[in-house]
């Protein structure tokens, strides 16, 4: 197995899965500014899919460009964890799904910037600033919902709630993860879990939320086992590739 | 305003080192943090400044108008304070 | 100063916007020019922020990750441009909120050129050449407009759409070039949105209301007429260029005008997507309106925190 190959899939796709939720916003914010900010985070996203799928295509060494990877697999090819496949349902969903995987995304980051890896190094560098303002922004929300009006409290508990079990997979690690350590390419994901739940735990508690008792955690992404949204998603992204293949757009 | 309306700021942008802030418009946000994210993402999306202040719309004090006249207009006959007021010799130079 | 009767107040302020000098929100204006301010510039903030819907239709459905971004990208540029606009509509006093519930109620107008569907990837391509290439006629004269921060807004939105034209005419091209399939796809686009596109500019001259006064107050400045001419002149050479074909029969070079005759446009069906009979009036006004009723608790929830760190701080 292409070890480096199968852990860019992994980085690429939650960029674009998450980046396709967030475009679902566009148009439909809670005000404009807000639209027009998490726009500005969808496109983050889908620039950072684009960038670590071309090169995923390189190392892979088969002729595939970013749009074959990003829109021509089978949804089992795919390795997002479930968390960024969960629907939008409310901007406090949104948002709790938003901070949870920022703050899984910067410490990522940080590790990566220092890999053996120089081509990865440097992807993770560049979407490094980019998610440090995410982390910002998504923090911020999550304490003004959090510690806002009794039914912005209630709403983003719930979201919480339901999201939380979809926590630990972010930390997945495998044989890939286990041959790319040993090349320096990645880091320990153990040291990662910890930066996450020291953010995640002093976010939650300026927001006055708790983190559930329920300690039932899903996975399933990282192996491509999927939620049923995953193929609705693909519906959407792939219908233009997959209605008229091999066309120039 | 509607009760969930949130308050109107202005938004200055210093667009380079070495340049003041120059006023670019208005948003709404209900905080001067979320202000100046606001900010970033409404007027810096093309690269557009490396520094933003915002201040409450309403805290801002103008003049007036109807007082330009009296405010303004003594100036202009005090042409003496511009250099160009001066006869300066040919030949005389660094003046 | 504050003697003067309206009278003399109108003659200064007419002077001064003869003399090409900018209007600024505190100065003294007449009242009929407020209003007629308010009402055309949050038509136009309307305009872009249902404007988002139609093109938002096929974000999730571009077919690769270039056309993606491009794409969020402009919608992104239509909710800024929407924010500008509303905000100068707020220096003359109109609440954006307010404002905005005109939109949701019916009251105020919008553009009624988004009130057809988006049915096909090629719609995107035709949006961006013919809608967005109509509004740019319809917005570079605004640069000029005799009210500042109307004025400056227009110069900030022109500058960023000039993108959205040419991203347009690019996916037309690309589908012109590409399979017979995609070429009819870009026809199909093109026969659904080239009346549509010219009935943006308004009604005839003579049947607009507003015109004469507008152009007194040099809030605008060309006629309807005028740009629309100006838009079927520009545009048909370049769907020559592409390889299609204009949908009009009477569509013909005119040598003494040294500009293109062309047919009847259909007012009625204007005047009735005017009225809410257009395809996809309602789906485009629920869609604001849930909107905003999805964020009530969103605004909310902000704004009882924003008071509970600045009790916080008194204390």
């Amino acid at each position: 197995m292409n070890t480096l190959f199968e852990y860019l899939v992994r980085l690429g796709d939650d960029s674009l899965i998450l980046g396709h939720r967030l475009s679902e916003w566009c148009g439909h914010g809670p005000i404009l500014e807000e639209d027009i900010a998490m726009t500005n985070i969808a496109l983050d996203l889908v620039g950072q899919a684009t960038s670590i799928f071309k090169y995923a295509g390189e190392v892979e060494d088969k002729g595939r460009n970013e749009d074959d990877i990003a829109f021509l697999r089978f949804d089992k090819d795919y390795k997002n964890a479930l968390l960024v496949e969960q629907p939008n349902e409310d901007f406090g969903v949104t948002m709790m799904r938003q901070f949870l995987f920022d703050a899984f995304r910067k410490p990522l980051f940080e590790q990566l910037t220092k890999s053996s890896d120089k081509h990865l190094a440097a992807i993770a560098e560049k979407s490094l600033k980019e998610t440090k303002y995410h982390l910002k922004h998504s923090a911020e929300w999550v304490i003004r919902l959090g510690d806002g009006t009794e039914e912005s409290h209630g709403r983003v508990q719930d979201a919480l709630n339901t999201l939380w079990r979809y926590t630990d997979e972010l930390f997945f690690s495998n044989e890939v993860d286990a041959d790319l350590r040993s090349k320096g390419i990645v880091f320990s994901s153990e040291e990662l879990k910890a930066t996450w739940s020291e953010m995640v735990k002093e976010v939650l508690a300026q927001a006055t939320l708790s983190i559930p008792d329920n300690g039932w955690q899903h996975d399933g992404g990282r192996k491509g086992l999927h939620s049923e949204h995953l193929g609705y998603i693909l519906a959407e992204l792939q219908y233009m590739q997959r209605a008229y293949p091999g066309m120039e757009w | 305003m509607a009760n969930s309306e949130w308050p109107l700021w202005e938004v200055f942008i210093r667009s380079k080192q070495g340049l003041s802030h120059k006023h670019v418009g208005s948003l709404r946000a209900p905080d001067a943090e979320m202000a100046v994210d606001n900010a970033r993402d409404v007027y810096t999306r093309r690269s557009e400044g490396i520094s933003i202040w915002v201040v409450e719309s309403n805290e801002i004090h103008a003049s007036h108008p109807i007082d330009a006249d009296s405010l303004f207009e003594p100036a202009h006959s005090k042409v003496y304070r511009h250099p160009t007021f001066y006869d300066v010799p040919d030949g005389i130079s660094h003046m | 100063m504050a003697e003067l009767n309206i009278k003399e107040l109108e003659r200064r302020f007419q002077e001064k916007i003869d003399n090409d000098q900018k209007i600024e929100p505190n100065d003294w204006m007449p009242e009929r020019y407020r209003k007629t301010l308010i009402r055309q510039i949050s038509q136009h903030a309307h305009s872009e922020i249902v404007g988002m819907l139609p093109e938002g239709n096929w974000i999730t459905r571009a077919p690769n990750l270039r056309r993606k971004a491009v794409l969020l990208a402009k919608v992104q540029d239509e909710a800024g441009h929407g924010l500008y606009l509303y905000s100068a509509t707020e220096t003359l006093g109109a609440d954006r909120e307010e404002t905005i519930d005109d939109l949701h109620s019916g009251k105020a107008k919008y553009s009624s050129i988004f009130n057809y569907p988006t049915l096909t990837w090629a719609d995107m391509g035709a949006v961006g050449w013919l809608v967005d290439g109509a509004a740019i006629m319809n917005q570079v004269p605004l640069c000029r407009c005799s009210y500042g921060p109307y004025a400056r807004a227009m110069v900030r939105v022109c500058k960023e759409e000039s993108f959205h034209q040419r991203q347009g005419f690019e996916i037309m091209m690309t589908l012109a070039k590409g399979t017979p399939e995609q070429k009819a796809m870009a026809q199909d686009a093109l026969n659904r949105f080239w009346w549509p596109s010219l009935m943006m500019f308004g009604p005839p001259d003579e049947d607009s209301k507003h015109t004469a006064q507008s152009m007194a107050w040099k809030i605008k400045r060309s006629t309807n007429d005028e740009l629309r001419q100006q838009m079927v002149d520009i545009t048909v050479p370049q769907a020559e260029m592409l390889g299609l074909t204009i949908p009009d029969k009477d569509l013909k070079w005119n040598e003494e005008t040294k500009q293109y005759d062309f047919g009847e446009i259909d007012w009625n069906e204007f005047w009735n997507v005017v009225k809410g009979n257009g395809p996809c009036n309602k789906e485009r006004l629920d869609a604001r309106r849930k909107a905003k009723e999805n964020g009530e608790w969103v605004r909310e929830a902000a704004n009882a925190y924003a008071a509970k760190q600045k009790m916080k701080k008194a204390s």
